[in-house]
């Protein structure tokens, strides 16, 4: 489908953000986005959580001197303090995005935005209160900083228990940025637009009838001060190159497509300059390859084309019970959806009921000390693996980020939290995930990194596929659709390849796999070894009412899973 | 200052068409009031407001296009605007899809679209309606997590070639999520109006009480083939993906042209003119109805007119870009706001009377597409699924995963009932003869 390519995953969400969006009630904001995207007559779909002013690329290299923005935090933390808070934070943000699209042998949309303001969060009398600006004066931060302080008092009006903060030290004037090699706003536009064009001439050349591609790129300038004596300036970047190539039967009517085996990444420019030991090869039989902290668009391009055209042809799946072999651009997802959200403490405690649900996880269910998986499942949550999305120094309430267990051994741990949640079981300190989408939204409990660990024994894909008598590889991440307790699971792929007696045989369609979380994770026989661990990611992971998106990865090897249940997705229409 | 009037508005895009020097220049301006409250745990977590204007510029030298935007209203910062949208013109490449902008339009009038009652809501009515629905939950010894959302806003435009349009709309929309204290029983209940004087919080809050009641102890029956009656938020939503809006949004004429939609055709083609729906099925848009009024004009300027999309179950009409019905040669039509299906005048009580067996289902769930080709989705129920025996509820059901296409759905179409607003869309409950669930999820 021509705008259906940007996959996006989430606690429920932003679906296909483009095909599937629902026309209907008049919000300003979409009416805005395709008025800003109908350029040259082509009507394209706004991408959420991207807003923003649309300016001159140029402006997108500017950054704003730290120190003004500590003279500006001061003014804001200092209004809400006299104003009676007992304590507050600012976050002065200068969100940049550009977005390119194209499709086979033309430019779609050239997008540079630019969004600037301060958010101010302040404690009163145990209620928040939270207020937003774009005057990034003193005067008009302090403004906001005293109306945080009024809708403080008259939230706690109502409030039931009052907010306790777990205790953080200040960390001074501090600074973090991601380790980037080549900041992707200084490429010339002209350089990406050639890049994604000559992918989609790969694409066509190789028989591809459709491909539309895109590059996101991200970059967050973000000041955290709070009344506990941080200033932290952080400059974090992000990138997503991707791609949709459809192949056509134009006698038989058939369509399939392949999407992009890229990740969105914690990265610069650099992710676009293909290195051959950051390729990992598939299992022998396939041609899927898969791309750890550099991509090769171009080959991945050519290859996607061949995909498309060969599950034309190839044998739909015969349903039944199969040990499922997934590749890390595939698991990465499942693991999202059946890990890292029931594991989010505000779920688990119903906050979030009313959207995507709570969560079967709950704190009754951990006291039972119940396999979550089996004991080769060892699940780790951080803020800190290089090019990773999750990648930061400190969160957005100011607390140094950090890697801590979730899943040991099959066993539930612990879950992921903020300052304001610690004390809800018992801990001291906050886990350091705590993120707003941009200055003008309030910052709550976000999913970290969350990641399979792999194996410790020597592994191949190979080894691992020599022992399987009756499965299927899969490679990529598909159609996904979990419940709002967690339970109940299926996900797709964008490739599948039936293993006979060890061997990678030919490939199948029409692949998805259905399945319960714990008996999902408790049939885990195992990882291949670190050699084969990957990140997969996604921009667009969705949470809240108002909803917002947050960037998240989720690093596996290669993993078995014994006896899944595997259905056939094809149907006939009239 | 978020709701400019025409005047206002207008003499704002005009005095923005006099800085311009490109070949053709369109100027958008919108902008809103409204806020927010959110619930959970019957207290409230979350309230914001938003109150914002903003300003979209398009110039155009040939066939190179820019766009600037801006929040600001002063000669000055207009007039760096237009430059902005005219710097970035001259550095974009052609488009090989150039459309010249359209001249002068005429567009129906749609004076329900805005309501003052909505562009007057308070944070003190906000406050009062959720309080209403804690007030209950509380009451009934059950939680309640809710969201209430509100906008009132205009959209005004206006271009070198004589174009002109502006609009005022507003809508409100309410959703709440009650439990039981045991976590075995879930409700739901959403609506959404142009008017906030027809919005009762406590009402909603009762239907999802009942439900949550209702729904405890949940049997577990075998998944497979089954009649259902969907009820209208199982069949579009207001945050999620749903079927009725998966069909909707699979009507474009290039996707089906090109080969890549389910209305493509075997050895190229589209398939309207088609009948591929129970001849029950008519589905129009009207941007003047009452109860959905929206937007007579499209983003690009095309008017929005009364127009049907499927009638007795044949596909009438395709929406496309302009670019695309020129190229193609077909009628030139811009996707629709709200869309309206037909219905009779059963209420979903009237159709569980009238069924021996089947499953009532509130609400469907992390709704997602799997083949694009059939349109097949996947998704659960949720939030109230209840056995019908003998034309009477005889007892929840645990939640089911369904594989289904809404063509598949509209083509098993036992009976139809009175439509009502979701989404902005006017959408009769449906009755659905062998709607495929495929596992059972212990999710309540």
């Amino acid at each position: 489908m021509t705008d259906d390519f940007i996959a996006s995953y989430c606690c429920y969400l932003t679906s296909k953000p483009f095909t599937f969006q629902t026309p209907i009630t008049l919000k300003r904001r979409d009416f805005m986005g395709l008025t800003g995207l109908a350029a040259g007559g082509l009507l394209l779909p706004s991408v959420p959580s991207l807003g923003g002013m649309l300016v001159d690329p140029e402006q997108l290299l500017e950054v704003m001197d730290p120190a003004l923005k500590k003279r500006l935090a001061d003014a804001a933390l200092n209004a809400a303090k006299a104003a009676g808070a007992s304590y507050a934070d600012v976050r002065i943000g200068r969100y940049l995005n550009q977005y390119v699209f194209t499709r086979e042998k033309q430019v779609q949309n050239i997008t540079s935005t630019e969004s600037l303001g301060a958010g101010v969060r302040a404690l009163v009398n145990g209620a928040w209160g939270f207020a937003s600006t774009n005057i990034v004066t003193e005067a008009g931060i302090a403004a906001a900083a005293s109306s945080a302080v009024a809708i403080a008092k008259a939230n706690q009006k109502v409030q039931k228990q009052p907010v306790q903060l777990a205790p953080q030290r200040g960390y001074g004037e501090v600074s973090w940025k991601t380790p980037i090699e080549k900041n992707a706003f200084e490429v010339p536009v002209k350089e990406k637009v050639e890049l994604l064009l000559a992918a989609n001439a790969k694409a066509l050349e190789n028989g591809a009838n459709y491909i539309n591609s895109a590059l996101f790129q991200v970059n967050e300038q973000k000041y955290f001060a709070s009344t506990d004596g941080s200033y932290i300036d952080q400059d974090v970047h992000r990138i997503w190159p991707t791609f949709t190539v459809t192949a056509i039967d134009k006698a038989t009517g058939k369509f399939r497509s392949r999407e992009a085996m890229s990740a969105a990444m914690g990265l610069g420019y650099e992710y676009l300059t293909p290195r051959a030991s950051e390729k990992i090869a598939g299992p022998a039989g396939t041609t899927v390859v898969g791309y750890r902290q550099r991509y090769d668009i171009l080959a991945d391009a050519a290859q996607a084309a061949k995909h498309a055209k060969e599950k034309l042809t190839a044998k739909s799946v015969v349903p039944g019970k199969y040990d499922l072999v997934l590749d890390p651009a595939h698991l990465g997802l499942t693991i999202h959806e059946s890990v890292g959200h029931p594991t989010e403490l505000d779920r688990v405690l119903g906050y979030e009921a009313n959207f995507a649900g709570t969560s079967f996880a709950t704190l009754d269910w951990k006291a039972k000390n119940i396999p979550y998986g089996s004991k080769q499942v060892n699940i780790v949550a951080d803020k800190l693996q290089p090019g990773s999305l999750g990648a930061v120094g400190y969160d957005d309430e100011g607390v140094k980020t950090k890697e801590w267990d979730l899943i040991k051994e099959g066993k539930l741990v612990n879950y992921q939290k903020i300052r304001d949640q610690a004390h809800m079981v018992g801990q001291q300190e906050s886990d350091g995930c705590c993120y707003s989408q941009s200055w003008q939204d309030v910052q709550f409990q976000r999913m970290p990194n969350v990641s399979l660990k792999p194996g410790n024994a020597k592994l191949s894909v190979d080894e691992m596929i020599s022992k399987v008598d009756k499965g299927i590889f899969i490679s990529g991440a598909g159609s996904y659709s979990i419940d709002q307790q967690r339970y109940n699971f299926q996900f797709g792929g964008q490739v599948f390849y039936a293993i006979e007696k060890g061997k990678i045989t030919n490939m199948i369609e029409d692949v998805a796999y259905q399945a319960n979380t714990q008996e999902f994770w408790n049939s885990c026989a195992g990882s291949c070894d670190q050699s084969n661990y990957q990140l997969m990611g996604t921009f667009f992971d969705g949470k809240g009412q108002p909803s917002q998106s947050s960037a998240v990865s989720h690093g596996s090897s290669t993993t078995r899973f014994n006896g899944v249940n595997v259905i056939n997705t094809a149907r006939k229409i009239g | 200052m978020a709701i400019l009037s025409k005047d206002e508005s207008q003499a704002i895009l005009k005095k923005v068409l006099s800085f311009s020097t490109a070949d053709e220049c369109e100027a958008t301006l919108s902008g809103s009031n409204g806020g927010n409250v959110r619930s959970a745990r019957n207290a409230i977590s979350t309230s914001g407001a938003v109150d914002n204007v903003s300003l979209g510029v398009e110039a155009r030298f040939g066939k190179r296009s820019g766009v600037a935007t801006c929040n600001e209203f002063d000669d000055a910062t207009l007039r760096r605007c237009v430059q902005r949208a005219e710097e970035i013109a001259r550095l974009a490449p052609e488009s090989p899809e150039y459309m010249p902008l359209l001249g002068p339009q005429t567009y129906v009038a749609a004076p329900k679209s805005f309501a003052a009652a909505t562009a007057g809501i308070t944070p003190d009515f906000r406050a009062t309606q959720i309080g209403k629905t804690m007030k209950i939950c509380d009451e009934k010894k059950v939680t309640s997590a809710a969201f209430l959302n509100d906008e009132a806003g205009f959209v005004a435009k206006r271009n070198n070639k004589g174009l002109e349009a502006y609009q005022q709309y507003s809508n409100v929309e309410f959703s709440i999520t009650v439990r039981t204290p045991d976590g075995t029983g879930s409700g739901y209940a959403t609506a959404d109006f142009i008017d906030a004087a027809a919005f009762d919080a406590g009402k909603l809050t009762l239907t999802a009480a009942e439900k949550a009641a209702n729904s405890r102890n949940a049997k577990a029956i075998e998944p497979g083939k089954y009649t259902v009656i969907l009820e209208p938020a199982a069949l579009v939503a207001n945050s999620d993906a749903s079927l009725m809006a998966a069909l909707m949004g699979a009507l474009d004429a290039r996707n089906a042209d090109e080969g890549r939609s389910f209305l493509s055709k075997k050895g190229g083609g589209n398939r309207k003119g088609e009948k591929l729906f129970d001849e029950r099925v008519t589905i129009y848009s009207d941007p003047a109805n009452a109860e959905i009024a929206s937007l007579t004009f499209a983003g690009d300027g095309r008017p929005q007119k009364k127009m049907t999309w499927i009638e007795k179950g044949v596909v009438k009409n395709l929406y496309t870009s302009q670019f695309w019905a020129k190229k193609a040669g077909i009628p030139d039509i811009p996707r629709p706001g709200g869309w309206i299906m037909e219905g009779g005048t059963q209420s979903v009580q009237d159709m569980i009377k009238g069924t021996a067996k089947g499953i009532l289902v509130t609400r469907l769930w992390y709704i997602r597409p799997v083949d694009p080709q059939t349109l097949l989705y996947t998704g659960l129920t949720r939030d109230g699924t209840f056995y019908i025996e003998n034309g009477k509820i005889k007892h929840p059901v645990k939640n089911f995963r369904f594989n289904e296409s809404p063509i598949i759905m509209l083509n098993n179409l036992e009976a139809i009932g009175k439509p009502v607003r979701v989404n902005g869309n006017l959408v009769p409950p449906l009755k659905i003869r062998d709607f495929t669930f495929t596992s059972l999820s212990d999710a309540v």
